[in-house]
């Protein structure tokens, strides 16, 4: 077996160990995270509190492990939004490449560039209120255009291979062709892409709740916990520090398997090398 | 060139219309009535009929759109309903901060990217090329408002060089820039990790072209070939992340007014939402995208430019 | 002059040349033969001092006496262009798309120090009148000419500097026959002219038959065999010599079973693509496919010839129900052909691809790929079935039952080629369109698909339409012949009788540009030897 590029070991490692934090977060945390004390609040660094305690004294560990939840939660959802209907989308196009199906697909996926996914949160949170639903919908709208373009691009030059003139002349329809031979095809960029809009997601939604348009208190998020540490920094910069320390790691751990998952699977490369 | 100009521009129109539509159907046409959001719980039926009539909610919804894009066509983008002055003169007034922020942060990001993107392609596989690749896959990993905080923290807070926000104007234009520079290179940084990392990737794909082939067998050195061939063929796939990345330098710059409490659009939008003042949030979101979309506009014009394939079209 | 005294090279401590041992005299034509993979390429590389990173060369190559191995780069630099020029194979990337061709050509002037900007563009008007560009504006993109002509501003760029050596690498085998002559007379003249050596390096026999003065045949790494054109082609000492020549030549044992029933019947057949915009009127259609009639008879082999552009793709998407027609009628057996047709109907009809490498989807096993026109029958056969099926193509066409267990990367081009053919087998067709399938292919692999192919056609009392640019392919194994020209069949006939006395200008033009070995010697090589 070939030998797996040490970013992909890297980047696998790192964003298994905070997919395993917030699994272990679901049954148990050191403190609970919704129990206001007074009393252990703004505590250093301890062995009871491996982290500290914020200004309200809760254990900064326990907050950084369930708000893992809540950034990888509301990822994986935008992430599924934006292929489960960017993916069929530009399927579609690329079948129908220089139709007015292909055209009106892809004037509407510019025209999602054209609003910064920021803007359609705060368009969906002015209007609807903030909560982390809106933060979803607001982030995986605007990863279907994302996905629709990868789709299709990684498409279009597979439909003029022989291959699909041969599964033609089988009598199999675009439909059929796109499941069959396209869609397996292309499932390498897929996967590669998924996991850059997966950090994008962590992203977005860590900069939603920042500014409070994520996920609602008392629900804990990496966003908030920076904003609300804002006020502090003077005094107790680690509570800034870490929740931005999460962010990073995570965020890093994704893009480095991206990029291993990419050597590993595009096939431009891997001629280079043999 | 002229045809491809036109056809451009009016593809730039229908964006525009069509963007208008969806956001007036946001805030204005589904359904639940916007005078209840905007006045809340201590609405009382006379204030409700009051802001009704000033919003002109009686007419129909399409009427009220035309009425709108009227106003915005001539400058008037309505009335504040927390301010209680035009919408356009606060406007005009943010303008002043977040216009300069975004230009500063676009042109820090380009100057910063181009020159370490290049030097990492040229050394492809290099320790220098390594050493880039890694501190630009940590540039992507920052988010920018984090990155914000640190700077504050170490400029502003240990080593004093710089306040921790605020705007003081233009009037002395040194401190206005000044105040603006921590921000611009929060804003900067991680676009300019994005960007170098495009131009390296664009500038590989362009060495195994057949033409650098035949440019080194005229007798080019690599770098002559780099610089006269290679550059300007790269700088097509650049330019589009270019115009993309303005759209996100909007939308950070949004976020990072926030950390440095600067007066510009990004606080009037967060302003609006929190005051419920959807006029506010309308227009400017609208401001927003015809930004984003002009600035496409743009790089299309200058792929032209480059790219003499587009222009005989 | 250039010589080559036991070159040997190796890539990442791969062998990729052994032993090279060639010297080329002022003023002559060095043909370099050798099939893909044979290190013909790299040898010129070698020469230009551009070979890939990890490249250890070992032996001589010189330059009147400077040994090019040892100069450092910038001093390699000043010779390329300048002493040695070299063209490539694919014209129409091998310029800059975004550069005008005039400063392309000035750019090997100035970069040389040799001329300022503006006696540059003068000496670079010169040379692209030279190589018969006369009426092009210097201020034209690649993207504006066309294949030949783009060939022709890389070969103004290569001898803007009149370098002693041009190497030309493949240069006509991206291009259509008439061009290809063209180009290869206009290498012929520069070279008189102006008394610089060539080294043409081609994979096909008859170019250089027609071209050097004398030749050298490499196979995996080394050279075979070496000497003047004349005597090599005469003698061929060497077997992979003979086996290349006689490849290049070959001609299939082929029955053929006259049989009057038509089979496919093709009725003034139009098809049209709307017109280019202007402004906003659209200017006339444009007809590919132009008022097309033939009919092919059960047990034919009928070839369709013409240059790339004719209309001959367009119409074999038709005749494969790919693609709607304007005008006209197809008929398979007494049915129309469109793409609506019933699949039942389809699996009359199979096709072999050009494309050993796109022909098949990667991630599929062989057994799969060749049982996917099963799709076509009402009643598949499934399971063990449908293995023996598919064991029974592969030994049709000299596979092994075994490899319906591989995936396709694991063949060789000449191996997929067969696996192409069980698919198009697999429903038992009547008649299989074969679509330049022999095209991509080396001579000597080529010339055993085309017995196959041969043998083949008895076996299973197929029909053949054969799709190709190639005329010595299409004599060798066509009892008719169509030769297609701006989307109309401009001659019809006997292949014998077409080849040896065609009647259209056309065809005559086409049969004259054609490269041919030498009848002579390839006719009677078997009493020779």
């Amino acid at each position: 077996m070939r030998r797996l590029p040490p970013a992909l070991i890297l980047g696998a490692v790192l964003s298994g160990a905070f997919l395993i934090i917030a699994l272990i977060s679901l049954v148990w945390v050191p403190y609970p995270v919704d129990g206001v004390s007074i009393a252990d609040r703004l505590q250093p660094f301890s062995l009871a509190h491996p982290l500290g305690t914020d200004q309200l004294g809760r254990d900064v560990l326990s907050l950084l492990m369930v708000g893992s939840q809540t950034s990888i939660a509301v990822a994986i959802l935008a992430v599924g939004i934006g292929m489960g209907l960017g993916v069929p989308l530009g399927l579609a196009a690329a079948a129908r490449r220089g139709s007015l199906l292909d055209e009106v697909i892809m004037r509407g996926n510019d025209l999602i560039f054209a609003f910064p996914s920021l803007v359609i949160a705060i368009l969906i949170t002015a209007r609807y209120g903030p909560s982390a639903t809106n933060a979803i919908l607001a982030i995986g709208i605007f990863n279907i255009p994302v996905f629709a373009r990868v789709a299709r691009g990684g498409a279009l030059p597979l439909w003029t291979l022989d291959y699909i003139l041969a599964a033609r002349t089988a009598g199999k329809g675009r439909i059929r062709i796109s499941a069959e031979h396209i869609l397996p095809n292309i499932l390498n960029l897929l996967i590669v892409q998924a996991t850059i809009q997966f950090s994008l997601g962590i992203l977005a939604e860590a900069a939603l709740s920042y500014v409070g348009l994520g996920a609602q208190p008392p629900t804990p998020s990496w966003g908030r916990m920076l904003s609300e540490a804002q006020t502090m920094i003077y005094t107790h910069p680690m509570l800034a520090v870490l929740p931005g320390l999460a962010i990073v790691l995570m965020v890093l751990g994704l893009n480095l398997m991206g990029d291993g998952l990419r050597d590993v699977l595009d096939p431009r490369l891997r001629r280079g090398r043999t | 060139m002229l045809r491809y100009l036109l056809i451009r521009a009016l593809s730039l129109s229908l964006s525009l219309i069509v963007a208008s539509v969806v956001i007036f159907a946001v805030i204005e046409v589904i359904p639940g009535d916007p005078a209840t959001y905007m006045l809340g719980l201590n609405a009382t039926d006379e204030t409700l009929a009051a802001l009704r009539d000033e919003l002109g909610l009686g007419g129909s919804a399409l009427s009220r759109y035309f009425d709108w894009i009227g106003g915005m066509l001539t400058g008037d983008f309505g009335t504040s309903y927390t301010y209680r002055v035009p919408v356009a003169e606060l406007v005009l007034d943010r303008l002043q901060v977040s216009l300069p922020l975004a230009a500063m942060a676009l042109a820090l990001s380009t100057l910063i990217a181009f020159p370490i993107g290049i030097l990492a392609a040229s050394n492809r596989g290099g320790v220098v090329d390594y050493g880039i690749m890694g501190a630009t896959q940590l540039g992507i990993a920052i988010p920018n408002f984090w990155f914000a905080m640190l700077l504050v923290l170490l400029f502003a807070v240990t080593l004093q060089w710089f306040s921790a926000g605020g705007f003081p104007g233009w009037d002395n234009p040194f401190l206005a820039l000044k105040s603006l520079t921590l921000p611009a290179i929060a804003l900067a940084l991680p676009q300019a990790s994005i960007l170098a990392r495009v131009m390296r990737s664009a500038l590989l794909e362009t060495f195994s072209q057949d033409y650098m082939r035949t440019a080194r067998a005229k007798g080019l050195s690599r770098g002559q070939a780099i610089r006269r061939h290679a550059l300007r063929n790269a700088l097509i796939p650049v330019l589009t992340i270019i115009g993309l990345q303005f759209s996100f330098l909007l939308a950070g710059a949004i976020i990072i007014e926030n950390v440095f409490f600067l007066p510009g659009l990004g606080r009037l939008i967060f302003q609006g939402i929190t005051q419920r003042d959807l006029i506010v949030v309308e227009s400017v979101t609208m401001l927003l995208v015809f930004s984003v979309i002009l600035v496409t506009f743009l790089v299309d014009i200058t792929y032209a430019l480059v790219d003499p394939r587009l222009r005989r079209r | 002059m250039i010589a080559l005294d036991r070159l040997s090279l190796s890539i990442h401590g791969q062998p990729i040349l052994r032993d090279v041992s060639l010297d080329i005299a002022p003023g002559e034509i060095f043909g370099l033969v050798g099939e893909s993979g044979s290190g013909k390429s790299m040898t010129a590389l070698a020469l230009m001092g551009l070979l890939p990173t990890g490249a250890a060369t070992t032996g001589r190559a010189s330059l009147d006496g400077t040994d090019l191995l040892s100069l450092s780069e910038p001093a390699l630099c000043r010779l390329r262009g300048n002493e040695i020029g070299m063209i490539f194979q694919e014209p129409m990337t091998a310029l800059n798309p975004v550069q005008t061709i005039g400063a392309q050509v000035a750019e090997t002037l100035t970069i040389h120090g040799k001329a300022d900007a503006t006696e540059a563009r003068a000496i670079a008007r010169d040379r692209l009148d030279r190589v018969g560009l006369k009426h092009i504006p210097m201020d034209r993109y690649p993207h504006e000419l066309s294949g030949g002509q783009r060939q022709r501003v890389c070969i103004a760029a290569a001898i803007a500097l009149h370098p002693r050596l041009l190497i030309a690498d493949e240069p006509t085998t991206a291009l259509d026959v008439t061009t290809q002559a063209q180009i290869l007379d206009l290498l012929r003249d520069i070279v008189a002219d102006e008394g610089m050596s060539l080294l043409l390096i081609t994979h096909d026999l008859a170019v250089v038959a027609d071209m050097a003065d004398r030749i050298a045949v490499m196979q995996t790494g080394e050279i075979v065999e070496t000497g003047p054109t004349k005597t090599v082609l005469a003698r061929q000492d060497h077997p992979y010599t003979r086996a290349l020549f006689a490849a290049s030549s070959h001609q299939p044992d082929r029955a053929t079973y006259p049989d009057p029933a038509p089979l496919l019947a093709v009725e003034n057949v139009t098809r049209s693509y709307p017109g280019p915009r202007q402004g906003f009127r659209r200017s006339p259609p444009l007809h590919a496919v132009d008022g097309v009639s033939f009919a092919l008879h059960e047990g034919e082999s009928l070839g369709l010839v013409g240059e790339s552009g004719c209309g001959k793709s367009t119409l074999t998407r038709a005749i494969l129900g790919l693609d709607p027609i304007q005008g006209g009628a197809i008929r398979l057996n007494g049915t129309p052909v469109t793409p609506q047709m019933p699949r039942a109907a389809r699996a009359d009809i199979q096709v072999v691809f050009q494309d050993p490498y796109g022909s098949f989807n990667p991630r599929w096993r062989v057994e799969r790929l060749i049982a996917e026109p099963f799709h076509l029958l009402p009643d598949p056969p499934r399971g063990g079935d449908r293995r023996d099926r598919v064991a029974e193509a592969l030994t049709a066409v000299h596979l092994s039952p075994d490899d319906m267990h591989k995936y396709p990367h694991e063949f060789s081009g000449g191996q997929r080629q067969r696996i192409a053919i069980a698919r198009a087998l697999i429903t038992r067709p009547k008649l299989l369109v074969l679509d330049e399938a022999v095209s991509a292919l080396d001579v000597s692999v080529r010339a055993r698909i085309l017995d196959l192919l041969a043998e083949l056609q008895g076996e299973f009392h197929l029909s053949y339409l054969f799709i190709s640019h190639d005329l010595t392919v299409v004599r060798a194994i066509t009892d008719r012949v169509l030769v297609m020209q701006s989307g109309k069949i401009v001659e019809e006939g006997a292949t014998e009788a077409v080849f040896t006395a065609p009647t259209h200008p056309y065809t005559r033009t086409l049969l004259k540009a054609a490269p041919r070995l030498p009848d002579h010697i390839g006719g009677s090589h078997d009493t020779l030897v």
